[in-house]
């Protein structure tokens, strides 16, 4: 494991001094259900991938494909959000 | 220089106009003060470009100041009492995002009992917040030591904020001939304010204020308490270069006929004053009083204070709050401690007094100086810690 920063040498006040650092951070580890879709019933409506707080829906020449699992928390919007109910929150 | 009648809050406020910081966020009624009354006519009379920002609360008043401090806006706010106190989570994050807010408070009593009179029962329950507290004698300290805040709060080196305290009515609402300085010498003195990451730098986007878990929360803790103790060395250069600019004589601490004395005094605020005239009442009558008055607690001037009272034979200090530690107030600690690393180690005792605004005479400070006069002869302390002024 690389060796952390030590108090000289970050940034003071904990500040972030570039942007898209989010990328960095797996929140994948949060989840306790995780969205799983039953991909012949969707319809390709992109609802989930417009709501979803993470950007953790896959998404490919206009098709939905599944979850980015290393980020979703499992929050449940886009199994709310499904306008066919295709995606169902399952354990783990 | 200009001699104008001012009170304790006037001179605050004068001092902000000549500032003219870029926003003043501040909740306004009470427990606000006179300082925020009197700035908002100088924003309403288009004599400062400020701008204002009226907020619900205390605690929006000083989460607003983060947020446009952050944003490289020079921020100030004014507070006093119970207002500090329910702007408390946000006075903690202020320091730790290192954000140069400067802050006047008006030193009153926290309720309860329900009281909005003199004592520093609200600055010193801040006192380990990580910002650093000026204590003013009088009201032309405050507007001096507001003026000096800005330059030392923006200070590279330093980067913390600044609360500027004075006593509850007793300075605030009291009127005092006090010297200003010219509008442009001041903003001279205190210079652009520019910040090295603004919120608004939408080209070199920064985050303030993420999470920081066990990971690196401990080291942003280690920078900042480096940041305090960094900053006892770098403020003597801002005073002197204050001093120099203004001919005038600031230091950490004030020492007060204490080179030859043999007790001594050491007290915060105006108290200091009636404490002087006591000392040069008893020096005519041959007794050898001194007094000390740290102008800063924090950073804490333990070097200073060291060296200003180990040579004495007895030292009184006069706690305007109590921590209710069951050992004495807040000042009497850290001088005792302090102290301790005295190689003469001389006995001390503590007061506590003027709580709630209780007022405090030069005989109340006789009656001190005669008990360390007693500890001198007889190098016994019969309590280490007294309540001066209550009734029994």
């Amino acid at each position: 494991m690389k060796k952390k920063k030590g108090w000289k040498e970050i940034p003071i006040a904990g500040i972030i001094d570039k942007g898209g650092t989010a990328r960095e951070y797996k929140t994948g580890s949060w989840r306790t259900f995780k969205p799983v879709v039953d991909k012949p019933k969707c319809i390709n409506c992109l609802q989930c991938w417009i709501y979803c707080p993470d950007s953790s829906v896959l998404v490919k020449d206009g098709k939905m494909e599944g979850f980015d699992y290393d980020y979703c928390k499992g929050c449940g919007i886009c199994a709310s959000i499904c306008p066919v109910k295709c995606i169902k929150m399952e354990k783990g | 220089m200009k001699l104008t009648a001012l009170t304790g809050d006037q001179a605050a406020a004068e001092a902000m106009r000549q500032i003219e910081p870029d926003v003043v966020a501040a909740y306004p009624i009470t427990p606000q003060t006179e300082i925020v009354m009197n700035f908002s006519q100088f924003a309403a009379d288009g004599r400062v470009k400020t701008e204002m920002i009226p907020v619900e609360s205390e605690h929006s008043a000083m989460s607003a100041c983060v947020g446009s401090a952050a944003s490289g806006a020079r921020t100030m706010t004014a507070t006093s009492a119970n207002g500090l106190a329910l702007m408390w989570e946000i006075v903690y994050i202020t320091a730790s995002l290192r954000l140069p807010i400067v802050m006047p408070v008006v030193n009153r009593a926290l309720s309860g009992p329900i009281n909005i009179h003199c004592d520093h029962s609200d600055t010193m329950g801040a006192r380990d917040s990580g910002w650093i507290q000026l204590y003013s004698e009088n009201a032309e300290e405050v507007y001096e030591n507001i003026i000096v805040a800005v330059k030392i709060a923006e200070h590279k080196k330093i980067l913390l904020p600044v609360m500027v305290c004075q006593d509850g009515f007793i300075t605030s609402h009291a009127v005092e001939g006090i010297s200003t300085f010219p509008d442009d010498k001041v903003k001279k003195f205190i210079g652009e304010y520019t910040l090295e990451h603004s919120l608004l730098d939408v080209e070199n986007p920064v985050t303030y204020g993420p999470l920081d878990l066990q990971d690196f929360y401990f080291e942003h803790k280690r920078q900042e308490a480096e940041a305090m103790k960094d900053a006892l060395k770098t403020i003597p250069a801002v005073l002197a270069e204050f001093n120099k600019t203004f001919n005038k004589s600031h230091d950490l601490v004030e020492e007060y006929k204490l080179s030859d004395a043999e007790v001594a005094i050491v007290v915060l605020s105006s108290t200091a004053g009636t404490a002087k005239g006591v000392v040069d009442e008893l020096r005519k009558k041959g007794v050898k009083a001194g007094l000390l008055k740290p102008r800063f607690f924090r950073p804490f001037p333990k070097e200073r204070i060291i060296k200003a009272l180990s040579n004495l034979k007895a030292v009184a200090v006069l706690d305007r709050s109590d921590s209710f530690s069951g050992e004495g107030g807040p000042l009497f600690s850290e001088v005792k401690a302090a102290l301790y690393e005295s190689q003469k180690r001389p006995p001390v005792i503590d007061y506590i007094f003027g709580l709630g605004g209780r007022d405090i005479f030069p005989e109340d400070i006789k009656k001190v100086y005669k008990e360390l006069e007693e500890i001198k002869k007889t190098g016994r302390i019969k309590a280490l810690v007294n309540y001066l002024g209550v009734r029994n």
